[in-house]
């Protein structure tokens, strides 16, 4: 693992050498339809964002906005090209222009904002929280004074973690370790008490890792926001538009009744939002650089937000999460699309 | 090059050999045009190379430069040798992981070479099942990669051992679990400073006395037997004045809340770690003390039997000494290969220099530099070991005359 990573490290800054300055200067979106292909860097297997199944095909939340800009631009799916990274990886990996898109449960921060990345609109509302062993008997975070916590590198999670236990003059130790499946396997073992990361990634690790899901339990503190959110190379904003206005449509679909099933009947809705996000009336389209049934496309193939949501980690799904904070605006939420007009 | 150098060549030149003449058929004017070229180039790569990664930097709005080291660096880290809390500096940060990989990289080195030394000794030995033995092992380590080994140790040593609430106590004040070995420790008394030096005087003083009855025995064949003197003088002595004191003060590792709290702690991430890298040196160091060995002619051991040396005497006297010139320059490229491969530490947790590097990478954004600061380590580190090795190479060399 860490050969590899170190590899892609030493390629990122041999990258950043060799390659001569105009290749930053070009639209992403040129790239893309030239390419054929758009190269969406994906987790390297969280349940219910992005995982490979048994065939290897790819999916998740974040797969699914992956699949949509994919749609909005080429009008394919499949016209994909996945790349896994690790949580160190996965920001080098989109400033080298290894790949276009990156979609991989990351927070949203000025850090990150400032270091030459631009953020789209946030998929998900997360915030870090804490999982323990039901057998350990403890039921708040302020009880873990002197407690080992197994977190993985190079994400805000190790930061909050520190902040929060300095600011409850706590003690803790870390283990920290870079493979996601083997800081699992060190708390699952016993190594750790505690296990971090974002509450949806806890959730999923329950689901899926342990032997036992109901013997372990997520604290109520939420130690931190985290909107995870896709990232963009910064100074291309007509890429940044099209990934967020997508993500917009998807948002606004759910707000208008429309769903992938009902798609194609509702072009013939009286309503003019529902007419100008479609494409049925009005051009919206061209100023994005994209044609007039961009949003059609997207909604066609993932389903607006709310499908996204409740068929990756909804309630249906081993990870059993609320809407919470995800549900729309007019439900209590933040999910909330700016006007498509 | 100028006529005036080339005529103060030519007045240089000893009598009888060619005038220096300017010209393309001159090897010596090839020569130097060649060594002129290749040394452009290679400037003007490096000018290329380093313009352009700044400039691709400041495109993608990165900042460059090491200023980043003064800020806070806001993680905890699982063990240190210094004081370190979220609250330091990522400078404070490099050097504890400085002093991480130094601490498992020379612990590792002795302890490889103990082992390596007996395996070596044992492949060559006449007994046949200690010789096959030793075989299968060095087989059977050295090719199974190193990474996977780790993998090993530290499952066995997380899955494999039992919770703190239930850890072994093999002895009072020693806990084993899935949290590491936990030791008593010396607290914060005066009197430990105290045996520390006495302990180190010890030493010396031990030297010392070994010198003079080497030159005793040189001089009358007389020997003083060395082992209770040396373990007098380094734990007897101090082991009175803690005694005469009435016995330092002692941190005990106790059971509190989820962990154990006080005391020494062995964790699990540093013994898998050196643990792997031991067993998996020793092997190669094994090889090449048994070819040390082979290499040295067998003239060398009959003439020391026909003189009446034991086994042991034979082997510290006659042979290791002639074998230590094979062996020390291969060695010390194992001692070189077990400080770099001492990173793979960063799949199972411990934290290193590329671990912390990696880390600060990631949160400052600072690749080039971070890397550049791995590079700049490992360099050093190997660079002195190199030193060292080839300044104790050169002592025990042949002195040829």
């Amino acid at each position: 693992m860490n050969l590899r990573l170190g590899g892609a490290v030493a390629l990122a800054a041999a990258y950043v050498a060799f390659t001569a300055v105009p290749a930053f200067a070009g639209p992403t979106l040129d790239a893309v339809k030239s390419k054929g292909q758009l190269t969406c860097g994906v987790n390297t297997g969280l349940p219910g964002f992005s995982s490979p199944d048994s065939q290897g095909k790819w999916t998740g939340l974040d797969v699914d906005i992956c699949k949509a800009v994919a749609a909005v631009i080429l009008n394919d799916t499949n016209k994909i090209r996945y790349t896994p990274l690790s949580a160190q990886q996965r920001l080098t990996a989109l400033q080298s222009g290894e790949i276009d898109l990156l979609v991989r449960n990351t927070t949203w921060s000025l850090t990150r904002d400032a270091q030459g990345l631009d953020f789209a609109p946030p998929v998900y509302y997360d915030g870090q929280g804490l999982m323990v062993a039901k057998s350990l008997g403890v039921t708040s975070a302020k009880q873990l004074d002197g407690a080992t916590v197994c977190v993985q590198p190079g994400t805000t999670t190790e930061l909050n973690l520190a902040d929060w236990f300095r600011a409850h003059n706590l003690s803790f130790k870390p283990v920290v370790i870079e493979a996601l499946d083997e800081v699992n396997a060190a708390f699952f073992a016993g190594r750790c008490d505690v296990l971090t990361t974002d509450i949806s990634g806890l959730a999923g690790v329950r689901a899926s890792v342990a032997t036992k899901p109901d013997d372990f339990i997520i604290l109520p503190e939420v130690m931190s926001k985290e909107p995870l959110a896709p990232v963009v190379r910064h100074g291309d904003n007509q890429w940044r538009d099209i990934v967020s206005w997508t993500i917009y449509a998807l948002i606004e679909a759910e707000e208008k009744g429309i769903t992938q099933a009902n798609i194609d009947a509702k072009l013939k809705d009286p309503d003019p939002s529902v007419q100008r996000l479609l494409g049925v009336q009005g051009d919206l389209g061209t100023g994005l650089g994209v044609d007039k049934a961009w949003a059609y496309r997207a909604i066609k193939a993932v389903g607006n937000y709310g499908e996204i949501f409740e068929r990756n980690i909804g309630k249906k799904t081993p990870l059993k999460l609320d809407r919470g904070l995800n549900a729309l605006w007019t439900n209590g939420g933040l999910m909330y699309a700016p006007p498509i007009r | 090059m100028s006529d005036s150098n080339a005529t103060t060549n030519k007045a240089a030149a000893p009598p009888g050999r060619a005038a220096f003449h300017l010209s393309i058929n001159n090897p010596i004017v090839r020569a130097v045009l060649a060594q002129l070229g290749v040394a452009l180039a290679v400037a003007l790569v490096a000018w290329y190379l380093v313009g352009n990664t700044m400039d691709n930097l400041a495109r993608l709005s990165i900042a460059s430069g090491f200023g980043f080291l003064d800020r806070e660096a806001g993680f905890q880290i699982g063990e240190t040798l210094v004081e370190f809390g979220p609250q330091d500096h990522y400078s404070t940060a490099f050097l504890v992981g400085i002093l991480n990989t130094l601490k498992v990289s020379g612990i590792g080195i002795l302890l490889a070479t103990l082992l390596g030394v007996v395996l070596g000794i044992a492949r060559l030995s006449s007994n046949w099942l200690v010789a096959r033995i030793a075989a299968f092992y060095v087989e059977s380590v050295r090719n199974v990669p190193l990474l996977l080994q780790l993998f090993l140790w530290y499952a066995l040593l997380t899955e494999g051992l039992p919770g703190p609430r239930q850890a072994l106590a093999p002895l009072p004040g020693v806990f084993l679990s899935n949290r590491g070995l936990k030791l008593p420790a010396p607290a914060d008394d005066p009197i430990w400073a105290w045996v520390a030096a006495l302990f180190g005087l010890g030493i010396i003083l031990t030297l010392v006395i070994a010198a003079w009855n080497a030159k005793r025995q040189a001089a009358t064949g007389k020997r003083l037997s060395l082992l209770p003197i040396g373990l007098g003088l380094t734990l007897g002595l101090p082991l009175l004045v803690l005694l005469a004191s009435g016995g330092g003060a002692i941190d005990m590792p106790v059971l509190q809340g989820f962990n154990f709290r006080g005391g020494m702690t062995l964790s699990p991430e540093f013994a898998a770690l050196l643990f792997g890298l031991v067993i998996y040196t020793a092997a190669f160091i094994g090889e090449i003390v048994r070819s040390g060995i082979l290499a040295v002619p067998k003239g060398q051991t009959e003439a020391a039997t026909a003189l009446g040396l034991t086994r042991g005497q034979l082997l510290r006297l006659v042979v290791l000494p002639q074998a230590l010139r094979v062996i020390i320059p291969p060695t010390t490229s194992q001692y070189l290969n077990l400080t770099k491969n001492s990173s793979l530490a960063v799949a199972i947790g411990y934290p290193d220099f590329v671990s912390i590097a990696n880390t600060t990478i990631n949160q400052t954004g600072q690749a080039v530099e971070g890397v550049l600061s791995i590079m700049g380590a490992y360099l050093i580190i190997s660079l002195s070991l190199s030193f060292l090795m080839n300044w104790y190479n050169s002592r025990v060399a042949l002195v040829e005359r």
